[in-house]
């Protein structure tokens, strides 16, 4: 009977949450860069992490997919538990074949795209459908193909990542992470390194991705973006969420004087740049 | 008989460089493990064959292994000593060349799953190789020279031969001059060959350094 309450509840409009982050904490050193986070996201939504430099946005995805080890606090995708494994003896971290399987349903795009440059557009997307699900050339080109499609990178697929601007190599890294077909997206800054007129190609991918279901994460400074695409924004500052809530609420009626102040600056800096 | 002698310190050379590509790139990942003891005893390793002459490693690889019952001709002793010596600056060659390969690359590939052998595998080392090219030549000029030093234990590389025919011949001038005529020869062709594959793997690949 539990556990038919317990599938019910799963399939409830909101769903259960696909990532729970509790009482994170991580430290650099002396230096606390996140102090007890919690955070929840539900299946396909769209959660974008807005805040200043420094604050601790990318510690808290690259935590979250455990590219950072976290002391204290857990973050479980879909509920197992990532990067530590219970013993005896206390908590310990976990192996990397654990890790991995745990984290297979995340895909991640990064800020400097992160391509490998010796090898083209195709074999960038085909090279963990090659070595880690072990499909065959033909299958993996395939579905490497089907993904480039999506981006708009599919007549880039010969080149290497050298012969591309900056917003079709996120677009083609964007492929990359998709052809593992995650069904979590992270998301770092994914714009701030291209070109203003780049931009919009990248968001337009990730508009895409958002209306089709995909569970995403998003850190990033395109207030716009956020505005139109998000769920639900998550304001931090200095390690903690100051607030969060609907992008309306959060936009237009600012709670605490933190945000309110982040908002202002970031609209006297959009303003004064054209 | 002289070209005889090039010819063999030329294949000597090549057979400790190629032995010494597979045993450096081992000893680069020991450097650079997770695990401390493995990367202690490379760091010993390293700096025991860096740090002392090639000379007397000869040597004593020479007296040593009959000693330890290994029964090998002067020839066998020669390759051991240049190539453990080879793969300690290789070893050297590929780590500072791994270093330049930002780490965000291997985040993306953890993040796909990909395992740290095919990282390396697949994606580090690849483009290492483009990156060391000419340290290697480099160190390969240095080991041809350097084999002339197996001379001391009887193989009869390209000194060792000049040296027989300068017995008979008793004209050491001429024969020390064609030797190192010799040795520049084959220096200067592996630098042209190194600028060759450096202008065909640097094809597309000039962003790599823009990145
Ligand atoms: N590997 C590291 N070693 C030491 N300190 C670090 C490291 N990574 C981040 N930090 C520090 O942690 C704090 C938070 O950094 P983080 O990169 O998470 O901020 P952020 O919110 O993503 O900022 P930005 O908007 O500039 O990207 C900063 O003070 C930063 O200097
Ligand atoms: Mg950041």
């Amino acid at each position: 009977m539990a556990d038919a309450e317990k599938l019910a509840l799963n399939a409830a409009p909101n769903g259960a949450p696909i990532i729970e982050v509790r009482d994170l904490h991580k430290r650099f050193g002396s230096l606390e860069v996140l102090k007890g986070i919690e955070l929840e996201v539900r299946p396909s939504e769209v959660v974008c992490i807005i805040g200043p430099s420094g604050s601790g946005k990318s510690t808290l995805l690259r935590s979250m997919a455990f590219l950072e080890e976290y002391e204290d606090g857990e973050v479980l995708i879909e509920g197992r538990l990532l990067g530590y494994r219970q013993t005896p003896s206390g908590r310990r971290r976990d192996t990397d074949r654990n890790i991995d399987a745990v984290r297979n349903c995340i895909g991640m795009v990064f800020q400097q795209f992160n391509l490998w440059p010796h090898k083209t557009t195709l074999s960038n997307v085909t090279e963990a459908l090659r070595v880690v699900q072990k499909m065959d050339r033909a299958s993996a080109e395939k579905r490497a193909m089907e993904n480039l499609e999506k981006v708009g990178m599919r007549s880039k697929a010969h080149e290497y990542p050298g012969q591309l601007s900056g917003g079709q190599q996120q677009r083609v890294a964007i492929a990359r992470a998709l052809a593992k077909q995650p069904r979590i997206m992270f998301f770092d800054e994914p714009t701030s390194a291209l070109d203003p007129e780049l931009v919009g190609e990248v968001l337009n991918v990730m508009q895409t991705l958002a209306k089709e279901g995909m569970t995403m994460v998003i850190v990033t400074h395109e207030m716009g973006f956020a505005a139109r695409v998000a769920d639900r924004v998550i304001f931090m500052d200095q390690g903690v969420v100051v607030e969060q809530g609907a992008p309306a609420d959060l936009f237009e009626t600012p709670r605490s004087n933190r945000l309110r102040q982040f908002l202002e600056t970031w609209n006297e800096r959009s303003s004064g740049d054209g | 008989m002289l070209a005889e002698g090039a010819v063999f310190t030329a294949s000597l050379s090549l057979c400790a460089i190629v032995l010494g590509v597979f045993f450096g790139l081992l000893l680069c990942f020991g450097l650079m493990s997770k695990n401390k003891s493995l990367r202690f005893a490379s760091k010993v390793y390293r700096s025991v064959w860096r740090g002392t002459p090639l000379l007397v490693q000869l040597l004593i690889i020479f007296y040593f292994l009959p000693h330890a019952g290994i029964n090998l001709p002067p020839l066998g002793a020669a390759v051991i000593a240049l190539t453990m010596n080879t793969a300690a600056f290789q070893a050297e060659i590929y780590r500072g060349g791994l270093m330049t390969i930002p780490n965000g690359q291997i985040e993306a590939a953890r993040m796909l799953g990909i395992s740290t052998f095919a990282i390396r595998k697949n994606i580090l080392t690849p483009q290492m190789f483009r990156v060391v090219l000419p340290s290697l030549i480099n160190e390969t000029i240095s080991i041809l020279k350097n084999s002339s030093l197996i001379s001391v234990i009887g193989v009869t590389e390209l000194l060792r031969t000049s040296q027989q025919i300068v017995a008979t011949t008793y004209r050491p001038f001429e024969v020390y001059i064609l030797a190192a005529l010799a040795y520049l020869a084959m220096t200067i062709s592996l630098a042209a060959i190194g600028r060759y594959f450096e202008r065909r793997l640097g094809k597309g690949q000039r962003a790599a350094h823009v990145l």
